[in-house]
Parts: structure tokens; C-alpha cells; sequence
């Protein structure tokens, strides 16, 4: 017989008196938030050393539900908070956790300077097709053809292939997975986080509610079933050749690892240099 | 022949904890379980969703991979693997 427990071992991570959090059943970002708990217990960082920032949105609520130092920012500010925070502290490790919409859109332009400068954060972005908060209107990274409350006929605006983006504008560590695939997020997670430099890595993850119920996947098992049928994994292809259809595949896997020097490291170099 | 009947390789087992009133009904560890551990109960919660509960029939199906535990989006099941027994007499 299963045995009934009262706590859970990550409560630790969590601010127990916000749990049950206000997710809806079969939304992915829980599954992403356990992920990245797990990922957080299995890599000897420092939490006293941690800060997760997050935007506005429902993936903007995790700032809310961790027990670390975090910080809910307005919306699309995520980004340049983190950054005021790693150049002020070097020793702190960030983390950014927050929705498309929030990074892409609201704050697309702190995004791709961020990636630009390499700033060392990390980066953690759960696309999930749309507004979700709001009521499913169509955002920057809603498939084409796709239905959206603001797109009731389907979609004809090109999405962002967030990934693309990220390499483009100079990441050093970028992922891509579904929230399907536990495991693999877990480990890209761990990498991202020991990563010295701009790290991203996407989920894609399902929003019944909002996205699903307009496009014939009422469910998050549904879209779960969707990703375990037609997600296709390839390490080390060009991100600009992993675009997302509406029914096509979705190509997951690490796209970009490579070195380049951060930019808080060229600052507190340039400081001592100055000051000689 | 000996070497091909090794009795201390046994497959692993877990003990499946769950919190019965975190569950939101998503049956994604229902549906996802490697080894079909689970099944939706008749049972309510105090939200109004039927927890999983274990296949009756077979107790030691479970091998503690986890993954339930990982899937999970509302930490309300978790896995502890039981320590094998060792055999004092194997070596």
C-alpha cells in the first residue's frame, strides 16, 4: 500500500504557508519549479548565495513560492534587476525564472543585451505559447495558425525561436526542453547553473486553461502525450533550424556550450586596472 | 555456472509517499509511470480530486526511479528506496 505523508523533502526549498500554489491542474510550471528544486539539491550551491528573480506573470510567481532571496520585479524587468544585483554582489548566484511573454515581449530588449554583455545569470524561460495570466491572448512566441483569444481565427504573426534569439545575441549555455522530459531538464539545469556566463535554458510546457482548450488539447496530459510523440532530441544542431509549428516537431536538446568572458569580470578588471 | 546465478542482483524497490490533499487530479504520474505503479482512486480529497493510489496486486512493482516525484507539479508524491538486504552468505 502507498503510505500517506504529511511533508514533502523539498518543503524545505518552499515557503510552505503559499503551498498549494494557485497553478492550474495540468499546468507544466509546477513540474519545472520541482525540476529546479531538485537540481538546486543536487549541486552544492550556497542558498544563502542564491536569488531567483522573476517577472510578471504565472511563471513570475515562483519568486513567491521558493524560500530563497527573490525578487518579484515589474513586468519585464526581470533581466535588468538580476543584472543590477550580479554587478553589485559578484558572489551571488542569479537566477531568472520567468515566462515568454515576461522576457520576450515586455522585456525582449533587456533580454538580448544581457545575452550581449554575457552577464553571468541564469536564465530560465517556461514558454508556454501565450499570456496565460491574462486570459490567452497571442504573444510573441504563439505558433502560426495557432488559436489565441486575440486570435480566434489562428495566428498569422511569426513567433520567436527563443532559442535562436538567445544563441544570436551571444549565450553561452542554451537548452531546449519540454516539461515533459524531467530528467534531462534536471541535468541541463545543474549545467546552466555551474555555467560561468549567460545561460538559458526553454521549457516548453503546457497551459490547458488558457492555450490548450483553444487548439484541441483540453488537457496538460493531452499536450504531455503530444511531446512524448512528436519531441525529437538533437544535441548541437543550429537553434535556428529548431522552429516551432503548430503540430510539427518539437526539436529539444543543448544547442550552445561554449566559453567567452563575462561581463562582471571584464568590469571589476577594468576597475583594478583603472586604479593603478 | 556460477557466475551466471548471481542472487544479489535483485531489482530495486521504492516506497511510494504520497500527500493525498496537494493532489489537482493532473494524472501525469498516473500515465507516465515506467512501471504502471499507479491508478486514480475512487477516494476524494479535500479539494474535490481523486488522488492516485497504488495497483493493488503487486506491492513491489515500484523500483524507485523517481520519476513520479519529479513530474509531480504539486510536490505531493515522493519515493524513498528501500536498502536491499544484504546476504550474508553471497561472497
Amino acid at each position: 500500500m502507498e503510505i500517506e505523508a504529511k511533508s514533502h523533502p523539498l518543503d524545505r526549498y518552499l515557503r510552505a504557508d503559499r503551498i498549494p500554489h494557485i497553478w492550474c491542474p495540468g499546468c507544466g510550471l509546477g513540474t519545472v519549479l520541482n525540476c529546479f528544486l531538485h537540481a538546486l539539491e543536487e549541486t552544492d550551491i550556497d542558498l544563502k548565495n542564491l536569488a531567483v528573480v522573476s517577472g510578471i506573470g504565472c511563471t513570475g510567481r515562483v519568486a513567491g513560492y521558493i524560500n530563497v532571496d527573490s525578487y518579484h520585479t515589474t513586468h519585464g524587468r526581470a533581466v535588468p534587476f538580476a543584472t543590477g544585483l550580479k554587478l553589485a554582489n559578484p558572489k551571488l548566484k542569479v537566477v531568472v525564472f520567468s515566462g515568454d511573454g515576461d522576457l520576450f515581449a515586455i522585456g525582449g530588449n533587456h533580454f538580448i543585451h544581457a545575452a550581449r554583455r554575457n552577464i553571468d545569470m541564469t536564465v530560465i524561460c517556461v514558454n508556454n505559447y501565450n499570456y496565460g495570466m491574462t486570459g490567452g491572448q497571442l504573444g510573441p512566441t504563439t505558433p502560426l495558425e495557432a488559436r489565441a483569444t486575440t486570435a480566434p481565427y489562428g495566428n498569422i504573426e511569426h513567433p520567436f525561436n527563443l532559442c535562436h534569439v538567445a544563441a544570436a545575441s551571444g549565450a553561452v549555455y542554451v537548452a531546449r526542453w519540454t516539461s515533459l522530459h524531467v530528467r534531462r531538464l534536471k541535468e541541463s539545469m545543474k549545467e546552466a547553473l555551474n555555467k560561468k556566463g549567460f545561460s538559458f535554458v526553454e521549457i516548453i510546457a503546457p497551459c490547458p486553461t488558457a492555450f490548450g482548450r483553444r487548439n484541441k488539447e483540453p488537457t496538460g496530459l493531452e499536450t504531455l502525450k503530444y511531446y512524448k510523440e512528436h519531441s525529437v532530441i538533437k544535441h548541437g544542431i543550429d537553434p535556428a533550424e529548431a522552429d516551432i509549428e503548430m503540430g510539427g516537431d518539437i526539436v529539444v536538446g543543448k544547442f550552445v556550450d561554449i566559453e567567452k568572458p563575462t561581463f562582471d569580470e571584464a568590469v571589476h578588471e577594468l576597475i583594478k586596472k583603472a586604479r593603478k | 555456472m556460477k557466475y551466471w546465478v548471481k542472487k544479489e542482483l535483485k531489482p530495486p524497490h521504492g516506497k511510494v509517499y504520497i500527500i493525498k490533499d496537494r493532489c489537482k487530479g493532473c494524472g501525469f504520474c498516473i500515465e507516465f509511470c515506467p512501471q504502471g505503479v499507479l491508478q486514480e482512486s475512487e477516494e476524494f480529497n479535500a479539494k474535490g480530486y481523486h488522488p492516485p493510489k497504488l495497483v493493488e496486486t503487486d506491492d513491489k512493482k515500484c523500483i524507485g526511479c523517481g520519476f513520479c516525484s519529479l513530474i509531480c507539479p504539486e510536490f505531493a508524491i515522493h519515493i524513498e528506496k528501500e536498502e536491499e538486504e544484504k546476504d550474508e552468505k553471497a561472497d
